[in-house]
């Protein structure tokens, strides 16, 4: 059962500051899988918006409208896509001291991963579903970026990651790459997908480091998608599947409105 | 038998239309695209502002960010598409030299001081004076301004040229809110010359 944002009859006129804080509060009551399905199953902030007096617009034709244009924008964003052309780099001194943590949650809510039991999980359209552990995915060839992650609100923050370059990883798993999609799906029960122009860029990275260490809990332990090439909410983190395929896979952000490619 | 149309008949009928009528169009749908773009611009900004402030909630559009940029991606194209129409058929028309041409800074001085003093006649709608042709121009170079700065932030890694033009990423968002703000204070101008001389509301609505 998906919250439609089109339920918008009930009027609830909060500021989205008091939204958050009365999501925490809600949220605050539950015991931790209930409280990250109560976020996740609808009643986020944006989902809240919706109730309230300033939706989208007050007309489902409008809205409908809007999502086809953005459509368009992913198509638009294909064709500038070029998976030539590299994203800036930086020196270390230009990292962001400390980098920034955010997610749809505070940071004492960020999920909790065993490293020592843990299995990423490979599906879809692949010539090899074995698992992997984080020691064989430590395995293979290591690379490292220090790059801009620009979040779709404005700010930007330079980061440096290290891990395995995606497309080596396609190649070991024996994905179809001319498939459309790349799916994740995560710990925090956050999940998006990508294009596989941008999956074979060669700054996608299969991030299990970041500067020098491993990826901490708050930055998305296990493993993050770290791709220069699209908007920080399109990088996912905590991932604990990964799956290929030609069906949409939509995202978690993305099915509430906001824009399918998110390509900088 | 009625009137055969005579060529000084034909020529003053043309010489009465003074905004054709796709300059008129090109206007209005612009005012729309613009209105789009601030007004879900503010939200956008709003979601990590770069000066000490916020814009208030009632004068933003689309309820949260991702109505907002929804908006946002949507109004640009028309802005585009409606700006590259009304410049072509400007320059193919021969209207953007004809109404633009001359304009010097000792011209501009003068129609301004007149402005000032409240002597600065309004008779021949046909004709922009020295100030409007200033104001008009730099409004469409504050759009192309506002259009590049804004592919920049939104495109900063695919048109790296763009970016760099603008400063880096960072400095692209604030010449795109400087050229908001350029905007605004326009249209602000705009409105109450309008106001002041309601004629030329009547002009941009009939053609004459």
């Amino acid at each position: 059962m998906r919250f439609s944002p089109r339920n918008r009859k009930t009027q609830l006129a909060l500021p989205e500051d008091d939204q958050r804080a009365l999501l925490r509060a809600a949220g605050g009551l539950l015991a931790p899988p209930a409280r990250r399905l109560f976020l996740q199953r609808g009643l986020t902030v944006g989902g809240l918006a919706m109730l309230t007096g300033c939706s989208v617009t007050d007309s489902d034709s409008a809205e409908h409208l809007l999502m086809k244009i953005s459509r368009l924008n992913d198509r638009a964003q294909a064709f500038l896509f070029d998976p030539t052309r590299l994203a800036p780099t930086y020196p270390a001194s230009m990292m962001t001291r400390p980098f920034p943590f955010n997610a749809y949650y505070s940071e004492d809510e960020a999920p909790v991963v065993d490293g020592q039991g843990f299995f990423l999980q490979v599906s879809g359209m692949v010539a090899r579903r074995d698992i992997w552990s984080l020691e064989q995915l430590n395995a293979l060839p290591q690379e490292e970026q220090i790059t801009r992650h620009i979040c779709v609100e404005g700010w930007s923050a330079i980061g440096r990651w290290g891990g395995v370059r995606f497309s080596t990883f396609l190649e070991r798993i024996g994905a179809d790459l001319s498939a459309k999609y790349v799916g994740f799906k995560c710990a925090d029960d956050y999940f998006t997908s990508i294009d596989m122009p941008t999956a074979l860029h060669p700054q996608t990275l299969l991030a299990l480091q970041y500067d020098g260490q491993t990826l901490p809990r708050k930055y998305g332990f296990p493993m993050k998608l770290r791709m220069p090439t699209k908007l920080g909410y399109k990088n996912p983190k905590h991932i604990v599947e990964i799956f290929v395929t030609n069906d949409y896979p939509g995202g978690y952000w993305e099915d509430q409105g906001y824009n399918w490619f998110g390509g900088s | 038998m009625s009137l055969p149309a005579t060529p000084a008949l034909a020529a003053s009928k043309q010489a009465a239309t003074v905004q054709p009528g796709w300059v008129r169009v090109a206007h209005w749908l612009n005012l729309i695209a613009f209105v789009v773009l601030l007004s879900s611009g503010w939200r956008i900004y709003n979601a990590s502002p770069i000066f000490d402030f916020k814009f208030p909630r009632e004068l933003t559009l689309g309820g949260w960010l991702g109505g907002a940029l929804l908006w946002h991606f949507a109004a640009m194209w028309l802005l585009a598409f409606n700006g590259l129409a009304y410049l072509a058929l400007n320059i193919a028309s021969g209207r953007l030299r004809r109404r633009f041409w001359p304009l010097t800074p000792r011209q501009l001085f003068d129609d301004f001081v007149a402005a000032l003093r409240g002597r600065l006649g309004h008779d021949d709608l046909a004709h922009y004076n020295a100030v409007q042709k200033f104001a008009y121009l730099g409004a469409i170079a504050l759009l192309v301004l506002v259009v590049l700065s804004g592919l920049a932030v939104w495109k900063s890694v695919q048109l790296p040229l763009l970016r760099e033009l603008m400063g880096g990423f960072d400095s692209a968002r604030v010449v795109h809110f400087v050229a908001m703000a350029g905007l605004v204070f326009f249209t602000l101008v705009h409105v109450v010359m309008v106001a002041l001389v309601p004629r030329t509301l009547l002009l941009m609505i009939r053609g004459r």
